[in-house]
């Protein structure tokens, strides 16, 4: 298994509160991960982090992707490199047509190529691609444009934070569909979560406590300790003493 | 040093509708239009029911156009004003009258392209008949230099269940020094819309004043403002609406972006004098926002590509 990214001892504090302690993860190329745990163990900081955010820079230790150190580099150079990043909840750009939002993104400029990536995510071209990026579009389509623009992109790696976050089913399975179509093209995705169905779409899995990884596993071995102990939290978010028990 | 041109109204007509990009409109019989340089008319073409009057001065140009009651203009009326010299003076009076139940839309081509010093003053004075229906896209073609001053100035009436849209926007070149001031008095069910969108760069100068008052019962209007100051522009925005009858209601809408060192402040007045009279604003100001912008480098854009794209879209 090829390392596409490594993270070394990261560490990183935001107003004096330690939210990642000392990180160690490799994110293996062409396989799905999932960063796995409940709502505010971090697991988001840790995405920002890796792609560079703005507040997310002032941490210590070390991240790498392919084989060079990242660290210092603005979120762009990370990009331009093959690093992306969906958010949770995507920015809307008053005046901002799909087409070029998609268009500003993608590796091919082609008109043909902008339409294709809306099809694959289920939006009509015909229908969209002079709609506004803006708040006329529903939380489900604005995702959808969101994943259109990573795909038109095109990147070795993409973060996607709680990529479930806000859409219906039908905007779910289109979503699970194109993770399906990314992993067989042998696309790196990391799918930051706190939902079983989206782990159940991940190869391996990160386990995420209170800012620090707890155990790291194939998916299918993590599930039953997610769902039995993190579904609701337990322990409200502080790593069992006793450890993960996998099956 | 003033370029060399040849003033006859052929070339001036040529030139004007080249780079206001109106050159097929000769071939329409149905679209009226009107081209003015300086203080001349240079081709004009009218249909049935709209009629326009022009006194030609020396410092100045009068035009008078009227909208006959129940005309309908299907197509929007092309008026072409501009001055392709490098140096002078564009001295307008427009007085528009709708009547009753007309119809029309017109679309201002300003085009000021080798501007060095130019001055363009507009006073207008519009009336819209009850049931008329107005709509004015206001669009400047500037040069590079930033020479141009543009003075569009306007009082508007609305009557009863009258329609009024105005759209003003710098769609090519530097602004050079902008000064809007609209004030518009609206009665009974009317409806008023004011869009502006201006990027300013170096060390333009952009003031609008716009003003509303919904006198009558049910007036609508919004006031909205979209400006980008890059550069060392200087923009402020100053939006008014008031609203003094049952059931009028109204909104003020102000974004404004810098970049660089440009200065931006909006000052957004709603005054309500009726209790069942209803306004609300609201204002944007400052640099552009980290998550749009962080989600366009996210995709490869550098800082300033991405801050481009988004004040474009923002203008559009």
């Amino acid at each position: 298994m090829k390392n596409l990214l490594m993270v070394k001892n990261l560490s990183l504090s935001i107003n004096g509160k330690n939210i990642l302690k000392n990180i160690n993860m490799d994110i293996w190329e062409g396989y799905i991960h999932a960063i796995v745990g409940p709502n505010g163990a971090g697991k988001s900081t840790l995405a920002s982090t890796i792609m560079g955010l703005e507040g997310y820079r002032n941490f210590t230790g070390s991240i790498y992707f392919k084989g060079q150190d990242i660290s210092q580099i603005s979120i762009d150079e990370r990009a331009r490199m093959g690093i992306t990043f969906g958010w949770q909840e995507p920015a809307r750009y008053e005046g901002l047509l799909i087409k070029d939002f998609l268009k500003a993104a993608a590796r091919d400029k082609n008109g043909d190529f902008i339409f294709e990536q809306l099809n694959r995510v289920g939006l009509d071209p015909e229908d969209y691609a002079d709609r506004a990026v803006d708040k006329t579009l529903s939380g489900g389509e604005r995702k959808k444009v969101e994943l259109a623009s990573i795909l038109a992109m095109d990147p070795d790696l993409v973060l996607l934070d709680e990529p479930d976050s806000g859409i219906d089913v039908e905007t779910l399975d289109k979503m699970f569909e194109v993770i399906k179509e990314q992993k067989k093209k042998k696309r790196t995705i990391v799918l930051i979560t706190h939902s079983l169905a989206v782990l159940k779409q991940a190869d391996h899995a990160f386990m995420f406590c209170n800012g620090e990884i707890i155990q790291k596993a194939e998916a299918k071995k993590v599930i039953p300790y997610f769902e039995n102990k993190c579904i609701p939290c337990k322990h409200k978010n502080i790593p069992d003493e006793q450890g993960v028990k996998l099956e | 040093m003033n370029k060399e041109l040849n003033l006859n109204k052929i070339n001036l007509t040529k030139e004007l509708s080249h780079v206001t990009d109106t050159e097929d409109i000769f071939n329409r019989p149905d679209v009226a239009h009107i081209f003015i340089h300086h203080h001349k008319v240079i081709q004009s073409h009218l249909l049935p029911g709209l009629k326009i009057d022009v006194k030609e001065f020396d410092d100045h140009i009068e035009v008078n156009t009227i909208v006959e009651k129940n005309t309908k203009i299907e197509k929007p009326v092309h008026m072409c004003f501009g001055m392709i010299p490098e140096n002078g003076i564009q001295k307008m009076i427009i007085n528009t009258e709708l009547q009753e139940n007309s119809s029309v839309s017109f679309l201002a081509h300003c085009a000021f392209p080798n501007a060095v010093d130019i001055q363009h003053i507009m006073d207008g004075n519009i009336k819209i008949g009850e049931n008329a229906r107005f709509k004015y896209l206001e669009k400047h073609v500037h040069g590079s230099h930033g020479g141009v001053k543009v003075y569009p100035h306007a009082v508007i009436h609305l009557s009863e269940n009258a329609h009024y849209y105005s759209e003003f926007e710098l769609i090519k070149g530097r602004a050079g020094v902008i000064d809007i001031q609209y004030e518009a008095t609206c009665e009974a069910v009317s409806v008023l819309e004011m869009v502006t969108r201006i990027s300013g760069k170096e060390n333009d100068l952009i003031n609008i004043k716009e003003i509303g008052h919904l006198v009558g019962e049910k007036a609508r209007g919004l006031l909205s403002s979209r400006v980008a100051a890059t550069g060392n522009t200087r923009a402020e925005v100053y939006n008014k609406l008031t609203a003094s009858a049952a059931y009028a209601r109204g909104h003020v809408d102000c974004t404004e972006i810098i970049k660089d060192k440009g200065i931006v402040s909006a000052i957004p007045i709603v005054e309500v004098s009726h209790p069942k009279a209803h306004i609300t604003h609201e204002a944007a100001l400052g640099s552009v926002d980290s998550k749009q912008l962080q989600t366009l480098m996210a995709r490869g854009l550098n800082e300033n590509k991405a801050t481009d794209l988004i004040i474009q879209g923002l203008l559009k």
